[in-house]
């Protein structure tokens, strides 16, 4: 599953993004690496770009970028 | 443009000697929201000097900080905010080429302060574990301290600084807390030997690889991070997790899918009516006073060329210029603001699709609304467009967003000849048209811009990754900063182009004198038009002071290029209004109320020349102005490029004549092919 597909406000853990293209290393650098939490905050009022929370920072981005993040979701579900 | 500072460091890298033979260098790095301009305004004050880059549009911040009593104060430079020494972006390259000592003809810092948001702190320490491998002096300046305690965050900032192996020090740059052992770590790490990169892995520098293949890249980056998180994990405590910060709560309303475009459409109409309101007592008091300058001059110096050089040129040009502040620092206070408590991320974030959709990029929106009031401050806010193609896709069409300088031609055009008509009975056609206006700007910008992305300025799409920092309180301290050095680039760079061109134009206007040559022939046109000229009659000083304008040189250039404006319905007297409105567009009225002989009685002026306006006859009987020419001349106003503050203010940020040349040719091209197709289509239509 890819950060642009997942629920809102739903724990997830990045597990791999796809490489290459020239967005994909500056979102790494900024933190976005296998093993980091994220989170789907919100989608913009037209859909895109969508809001993430990456460990506790928070991030825009559009789905064709979001794209290329796989991530796995938590159990633990939502918080409040 | 000045060069930006040339370093005094002779020595070698390697030994720094501290003495009072010379000052040293330091830069500040750090990612962009981390703190890293409010600690350089809390280091040197008021002592900033603001410039570009050389041969780039990049910004160069430095100013000088009193490091110890005995020693001279040292050079701080603020460099752009960077992420991470392998750059993306013009910015960034610098950043990095300054703090890697290859811009040696910018300079060479002795010590690296890099600035570490501590409520961020993984993704801080990227950049900072990155600048400590390069076995440079490196100090940590872990800002936002005060922040972090208040969200239970317990860094241990002696083991921090024991794992990285540079100094560690907690500031709160707009408390002044932590500013001296900030001063004493710089002094301490100078003596040292430089450091020998962060302890604990082996792995050398990732930016020298930077040509290295992406797989290699890839899995150093995810190793550094793994480092990263070692450390973190080891010297903090996070107590409290799982509560939205404030920020988001905040941002439930601020960027919910109706509220959030009606919070941005509310804060925009607030800012404009703020501006259009307050900003017109200053205005109007800088307008009295210059007026009465010139007035005095001309009473109380002999009359002659140079009082009138004085009067006319040099106090009305400083006038015009300075009339200008008051809308511009209002415009910059807003924008401050709104820069500051992180609601432009925000704006972004709302209008993203929509610009995009035109080729332009979320954070032109701000910009452009600015435009809405003048065009200056909405450019120079186009800084933070990381893209070149985008900002200057963005600059090119700020003119389009109908500046408030455009108004009083609407009004004075509304007022002669579409007064008093209504449709549906209620709505005002006078209000129509300036909405019409405002529309037509806006779309034209869209097509404009659509084209320009997919010819001159194609590039493929950047990413909009763009952080969303937290909500934060102004410090009026730094809107302060702000103000301070907006003004005065705009004043000295905005400034002596206009009072350059006010004095060219008052020449243009005052030669040849009056009387000193004859009538030329084929004035006999120009007397009848001017016996034509109906009430008021024309006292002695202001028929002179028409003649001398018809006769001058903006008068012969008026009627030379009648002919190629009489398509659009103007005539010669229309032509001199147009030169001359193209160092500012609001010249035109004052111009048009001196041919047409409307007095200078500034309460008569408005109304008198509506009037010359409706009765002004050609030679044949026929009226001058229509409805229909009103309206060619509205159209022209609002897609000619008609102010040098602008076209000086494209050059600083363009860095270049290129483009502010192309955006008066375009813009005037576009403007004539408009008022020609009004004009003509009007008349074909059958209107008048």
């Amino acid at each position: 599953m890819t950060l642009d597909m997942i629920p809102q406000n739903v724990m997830a853990r990045v597990t791999s993004v796809a490489p290459g293209d020239g967005h994909s290393l500056r979102l790494m650098e900024m933190g976005v690496v296998p093993g980091a939490p994220v989170r789907v905050v919100k989608a913009a009022p037209l859909g895109d770009p969508i809001h993430v929370c990456v460990r506790n920072y928070h991030l825009a981005l559009r789905r064709a970028e979001a794209k290329s993040i796989t991530v796995t979701l938590h159990d633990s579900g939502a918080i409040d | 443009m000045s060069a930006i500072v040339k370093t005094l460091n002779h020595c070698s890298p390697d030994s720094v000697k501290v003495d009072g033979s010379h000052s040293l260098t330091v830069a500040l790095a750090g990612n962009p929201n981390a703190g890293k301009t409010s600690l350089f305004n809390s280091l040197t004050g008021l002592r900033q000097k603001v410039a570009n880059y050389p041969g780039v549009t990049v910004e160069s911040k430095s100013g000088l900080w009193s490091l110890a009593r005995h020693l001279p104060p040292a050079r701080v430079i603020d460099l752009p905010g960077l992420y991470s020494l392998d750059a993306t972006s013009l910015d960034e390259e610098i950043a990095r080429d300054i703090l890697l000592r290859r811009a040696t003809n910018i300079a060479i810092p002795d010590v690296i302060i890099v600035v570490v948001d501590a409520t961020n702190l993984v993704r801080n320490l990227y950049l900072a574990t990155q600048l400590i491998d390069t076995q440079r002096r490196v100090v940590i300046a872990l800002t936002m301290f005060d922040r972090a305690e208040r969200s239970q965050l317990k860094i241990d900032t002696k083991r921090l600084s024991d794992a990285l192996g540079v100094p560690v020090v907690p500031v709160v740059a707009r408390r002044r807390r932590g500013l001296e052992e900030l001063s004493k770590a710089v002094l301490d790490v100078i003596e040292r030997p430089h450091s020998e990169g962060v302890r604990g892995h082996g792995f050398p520098l990732l930016v020298e690889n930077a040509f290295a293949d992406p797989a290699q890249r890839h899995s150093k980056l995810i190793k550094r991070y793994a480092l990263i998180e070692r450390i973190v994990s080891d010297a903090v405590e996070i107590s409290d997790q799982g509560r939205l910060s404030i920020s988001e709560r905040i941002d439930r309303v601020v960027t919910h899918k109706i509220f959030g475009p009606l919070i941005l459409m509310l804060v925009m109409l607030l800012v404009f009516q703020t501006i259009f309101s307050w900003a017109s007592l200053p205005m109007n008091l800088i307008d009295q006073v210059f007026s009465g300058l010139s007035d005095s001059v001309r009473t109380n110096l002999p009359a002659g060329i140079f009082t009138d050089l004085l009067a006319d040129g040099i106090i009305a040009g400083v006038g015009g210029v300075l009339a200008f502040l008051p809308q511009i620092l209002l415009l910059f206070f807003f924008i401050s603001i709104l820069e500051d408590s992180g609601y432009m991320a925000r704006a972004a974030f709302l209008t993203d699709r929509l610009m995009r959709a035109v080729g332009l990029h979320g954070k032109a929106f701000v910009p452009l609304l600015s435009s809405f009031a003048c065009a200056v401050p909405g450019i120079m806010a186009t800084r933070t467009i990381e893209n070149p193609k985008d900002r200057i896709a963005t600059i090119m069409i700020a003119p389009f967003m109908s500046c408030s300088a455009r108004l009083p031609v609407y009004t004075l055009m509304i007022a002669a000849f579409f007064s008093g008509q209504k449709v549906l009975g209620v709505i005002s056609v006078g209000a129509l048209i300036i909405l019409g206006m405002y529309l037509l700007g806006i779309a034209v910008a869209i097509v404009v811009a659509w084209i320009m992305k997919r010819t001159i300025l194609k590039a493929p799409a950047p990413p909009f990754v763009m952080e969303l920092p937290p909500y934060r309180v102004p410090e009026l301290g730094n809107v302060a900063h702000t103000l301070f050095t907006r003004s005065t680039v705009f004043l000295k760079r905005a400034g002596t182009v206009i009072l350059a061109i006010s004095i060219l134009l008052w020449a243009l206007v005052a030669f040849p004198r009056a009387g000193s040559s004859s009538l030329p022939t084929g004035d006999g046109q120009g007397a009848r038009e001017l016996a034509g000229a109906q009430p008021p009659t024309p006292s002695l000083p202001q028929r002179e002071r028409a003649e001398q304008v018809q006769n001058s040189f903006a008068g012969r250039a008026g009627r030379l290029i009648e002919p190629a404006i009489k398509p659009l319905g103007f005539d010669w007297k229309i032509g001199i209004g147009l030169i001359s409105s193209f160092a500012a567009r609001e010249t035109i009225i004052s111009t048009l109320s001196i041919v047409y002989n409307a007095g200078d009685n500034p309460e008569t002026k408005s109304s008198s020349l509506v009037d010359a306006l409706r009765s002004a006859k050609r030679a044949d009987g026929s009226l001058v102005w229509t409805p229909l020419t009103g309206l060619s001349l509205m159209i022209f106003f609002l897609l000619a490029c008609q102010c040098m503050s602008t076209v000086a203010i494209v050059r600083r940020e363009t860095n270049s004549w290129r483009w502010p040349m192309f955006m008066v040719g375009y813009m005037l091209t576009l403007a004539y092919v408009a008022s020609f197709v009004t004009y003509q289509g009007g008349q074909l239509l059958g209107f008048r």
